[in-house]
């Protein structure tokens, strides 16, 4: 059998960018805060750098009714007030030459019509088949209804060239685990998994990323990372700030599905997972899908001992009193969703079985945090038992924000004459050992999936596994009546967090 | 960027070890007065400059944005001088809020004379922070000095355009090559041009056209021929050229490469209306017919493709902004953290092109 292989390009050699394919890039929902906050300021800066396909188009679908001209000032206004640099007025005046805005519901076939139609013209403009890049950023109730009527209109192949076509789609992947498998069953009725890209911008983040490199590039942690050593883990997501001004999103999603259910279960996997044989998607991210189908999913009998959720109540943020969830505009005064949720999982494998690994998030906590802290048993045996006071098991503290580093708790000797203990810090930020040009995740997400590399992006299987888990918590939740638990504003978070402690342990402090 | 705080310590007369010793105790104070002030640990930039041209030197280091060296020693020539007089600095963005922490930078100028540069290792070496990359840079020549910190830096950073004579440009950064890694501000300057080129001939059904490049032309500043050599160098390197000499045709250079089909046509053409330092545009073309012609304009690089035999033409806009010669350094610093191999092939390819 005849074996051909693709010819080389030999100049991409060292290049720090490597060539994408020339893209245009549909967004759905393309008014809406996150376009406006995040995906133009970041296809800017791209476009700033030389990051963007040799040939690049953009085009913005929304219900609003704009011209052309009115979404390209839009977008101006967008990209000048947001974007992490200020914008080089010729390098935006030729990013949104062409741009288009297409005007409708989407569930309008003419929508559909009138993008097929410009993106043909932008293949013609471009004298060569562009790939397409639909990313969905609309309220989730859509993403079933766009990609039917992409595929019902033929968007979701580009027949007869080598072209690619993908689909970008924003969390939330459903509410719970039937809706997600129903998303799924739809968008895999259209698109091919290849195709699709599940976004968690969390996995776009530096820091995120780096706790793979810091597990599988060094070779001093591996030795003790399981059971033998690692007594339980904590994983912490905490705000300072309230909801502000997203009440009507946040009160019918609550903090176990905004940020339990995706980002903190990624960072457990991350955390959990074997090494990959290669960093490829599909090979990192079967060891993610291995480390959910490990965590024991609770049953509806075990919620309530291995969950607890509260709400923020008034208290003292910076010095200021603040409202509590239910005073805040837009919240129903009886509304049972939570603020603060925190658990207690397990990871049913070889490496990992008894270690308790405690998830917590909330807002209007004591400060902004997230970090991975993880405790080492003690030592077996200590000799210095008359002046032990100061000895406490060894922590390794993973940083994401906000000072992104890694930490090491140590017990040292105090200077003297006795033998005192006392622990202290080794220390490591990132911000001190590179040069920092750390691009926003989205830059990183929307490369990656123009240039179709799935690894920091959400599989189907892994996303289902990620609801499997949390699905019976949500079904509990939602069963059992309020009102919720109160906790202080600007605190430590709801007293009731301390019954999910196995003895000995103690919730760090945020 | 505004700096805020800085601390400051002065002295006439004075010896490394003095100077190693305030640096040490300007940290301390910085740390003593909040705990959130931390050193970057990145790279040392060891600066050997003329103190007449130390000013513009100092500017042209404030202007490379995030892309600060954490510890810079500029050791500012002077003629006649024989003592060291040392000003030494420790600087931050910011100051630290609660729980936060802010970075600092330690700048260190040391005057010297010339009798010092031959041995200038023994006045920097306890200067600069252990384990971490020790760059070299030095505009204004002083090669004994350079010579003299072989043993404790790793990376030399150069800007082969500096040099009137571009055939001893090449040849200098070769022999640095030998012992260092070199960081060389004129083939920094051709990565956009190259990176376009990839692109262009990145889809599958193209990659074949790549041995069909019939003839490349660059268009430079006048100046700026080490960075056009080095593009030419940089394909003849990749694709498998041999290259011959180039030879003046008038303004330009002109030479040609022998490719496995054919032979390729080279051209440097030096662009008089160019003011800034670098690539003002390149042609490319192949013997199937196909042209693309890149040039700086505004909003990133104006491309424009023909395919004769096909009556194709086009032209669009390759986005990008203007690095400036700031973001140039800032990337030189920046890539003194990192291998380049396909650096030195180019530069070997780029040295058989000149006399």
């Amino acid at each position: 059998m005849a074996v051909t292989t693709e010819p080389e390009n030999p100049l991409t050699a060292g290049l720090e960018r490597l060539p994408v394919h020339p893209t245009a890039l549909v967004v759905f929902g393309a008014t809406g805060d996150l376009a406006k906050r995040k995906l133009l300021p970041a296809i800017y800066n791209l476009a700033h750098e030389g990051a963007l396909p040799e040939r690049f188009y953009l085009v913005g679908v929304s219900r609003g009714e704009l011209t052309h001209e009115e979404y390209r000032e839009l977008a101006v206004e967008a990209i000048t007030s947001f974007s992490r640099r200020p914008p080089d007025p010729d390098v935006l005046e030729h990013l949104l030459e062409d741009i288009r805005y297409v005007s409708g519901s989407f569930d309008e076939d003419r929508v559909y019509s009138s993008l097929a139609a410009i993106l043909g013209e932008f293949d013609g403009k471009a004298g060569q088949p562009l790939n397409r890049a639909f990313y969905l950023s609309t309220a989730p109730a859509f993403f079933p209804v766009i990609v039917g009527l992409l595929g019902a209109h033929g968007l979701q192949h580009s027949e007869g060239t080598d072209t690619e076509v993908r689909v970008i789609i924003e969390k939330p992947f459903g509410t719970t685990l039937g809706e997600a498998q129903e998303l799924n069953r739809k968008v895999l009725s259209v698109f091919d998994e290849r195709q699709v890209f599940r976004i968690d911008h969390y996995l776009g983040k530096e820091t995120v990323q780096n706790v793979l490199a810091f597990r599988f590039a060094n070779g001093m942690f591996e030795p003790w990372w399981n059971r033998n050593y690692i007594d339980n883990v904590q994983i912490t997501a905490a705000e300072d700030l309230g909801i502000g001004t997203r009440a009507g999103y946040y009160d019918s999603a609550g903090a176990l599905r905004d940020l339990i259910q995706n980002h903190m279960l990624q960072l457990l996997t991350l955390l959990c997972m074997e090494p990959p044989v290669a960093f490829s998607a599909d090979e990192v991210r079967d060891e993610k899908v291995k480390v959910l189908h490990a965590v024991h999913a609770p049953t509806l009998d075990d919620v309530d001992d291995l969950s607890v959720r509260a709400q923020y109540g008034p208290g003292v943020v910076a010095g200021e009193g603040v409202r509590g969830y239910l005073e805040e505009d837009g919240v129903p005064a009886d509304s049972n969703t939570e603020t603060y949720a925190a658990l207690r999982l397990s990871v049913d494998n070889w490496r990992w079985a008894g270690v308790p690994f405690y998830l917590r998030t909330g807002k209007r906590l004591a400060r902004k945090l997230t970090e991975i802290a993880i405790t080492l048993k003690p030592v077996p045996h200590l000799a210095f038992r008359e002046n032990a006071d100061g000895v406490r098991p060894n922590q390794l503290i993973l940083t994401m924000q906000p000072n992104e580093g890694v930490s090491l708790s140590l017990v040292a000797k105090v200077p003297g004459t006795r033998m005192t203990m006392a622990p202290v810090n080794m220390e490591f930020l990132y911000g001190t050992a590179f040069i920092s040009q750390s691009p926003e995740a989205y830059e990183r997400l929307i490369m990656d999936a123009m240039r179709g590399d799935a690894t920091l992006f959400t599989r189907n299987d892994e996303v289902e596994a990620q609801w499997h888990i949390c699905d019976p918590i949500v079904a509990k939740w939602e069963a059992t009546p309020g009102p919720l638990p109160q906790y202080g504003s600007g605190g430590q978070g709801p007293a009731e967090a301390e019954r999910l402690l196995l003895p000995g342990d103690h919730w760090r402090a945020i | 960027m505004t700096t805020v705080k800085d601390s400051l310590w002065t002295a006439h007369e004075t010896t490394p070890s003095a100077i190693e010793e305030a640096l040490r105790e300007l940290l301390s104070e910085r740390h003593a007065e909040h705990a959130g002030y931390t050193p970057a640990r990145v790279l040392n930039l060891v600066c050997i400059v003329d103190r007449e041209w130390s000013g513009e030197i100092a500017n042209r280091l404030r202007s490379v944005g995030d892309s600060h060296a954490s510890r810079t020693i500029v050791c500012s020539v002077e003629p006649g001088r024989t003592s060291l007089d040392a000003v030494a600095t420790i600087a931050s963005d910011r100051e630290p809020g609660p729980g936060e922490f802010a970075l600092t930078r330690e700048t260190i100028v040391v005057n010297v004379g010339p009798g010092h540069l031959a041995h200038l290792d023994t006045i920097v070496d306890p200067l600069v922070v252990t384990d971490i990359p020790t760059v070299v840079w030095a505009p204004h020549g002083h090669p004994e000095a350079v010579e003299s910190l072989r043993r404790l830096a790793q990376v030399a950073l150069i800007d082969s355009i500096d040099d009137p004579e571009v055939s001893e440009a090449l040849v200098r950064a070769r022999s640095l090559a030998d012992s260092l890694h070199v960081v060389d501000m004129a083939w920094l300057r051709t990565v956009p041009w190259r990176e376009r080129l990839a692109a262009t001939f990145d889809p599958i059904p193209l990659r074949p056209q790549l041995a069909t490049i019939s003839s490349v032309e660059v268009r430079h500043q006048p100046d700026s021929v080490a960075s056009a050599l080095l593009l030419l160098g940089w394909l003849a390197s990749r694709l498998d050229w041999h290259c011959s000499p180039l030879l003046p045709s008038g303004d330009d250079l002109t030479g040609s490469a022998h490719a496995h089909r054919q032979d390729v046509t080279l051209t440097l053409a030096p662009a008089r209306e160019m003011q800034v330092r670098g690539l003002l545009g390149l042609t490319v073309e192949t013997a199937s017919g196909r042209r693309l012609s890149l040039d700086r304009g505004p909003g990133g690089l104006h491309a424009e493709y023909s395919n004769y035999r096909k009556g194709i033409e086009r032209s669009w806009t390759v986005l990008g902004a203007s690095r400036g010669e700031g973001g140039i350094l800032g990337n030189a610093i920046r890539a003194a953290l990192a291998r380049d191999r396909i650096y030195l092939p180019a530069l070997q390819a780029a040295t058989t092109m000149v006399r």
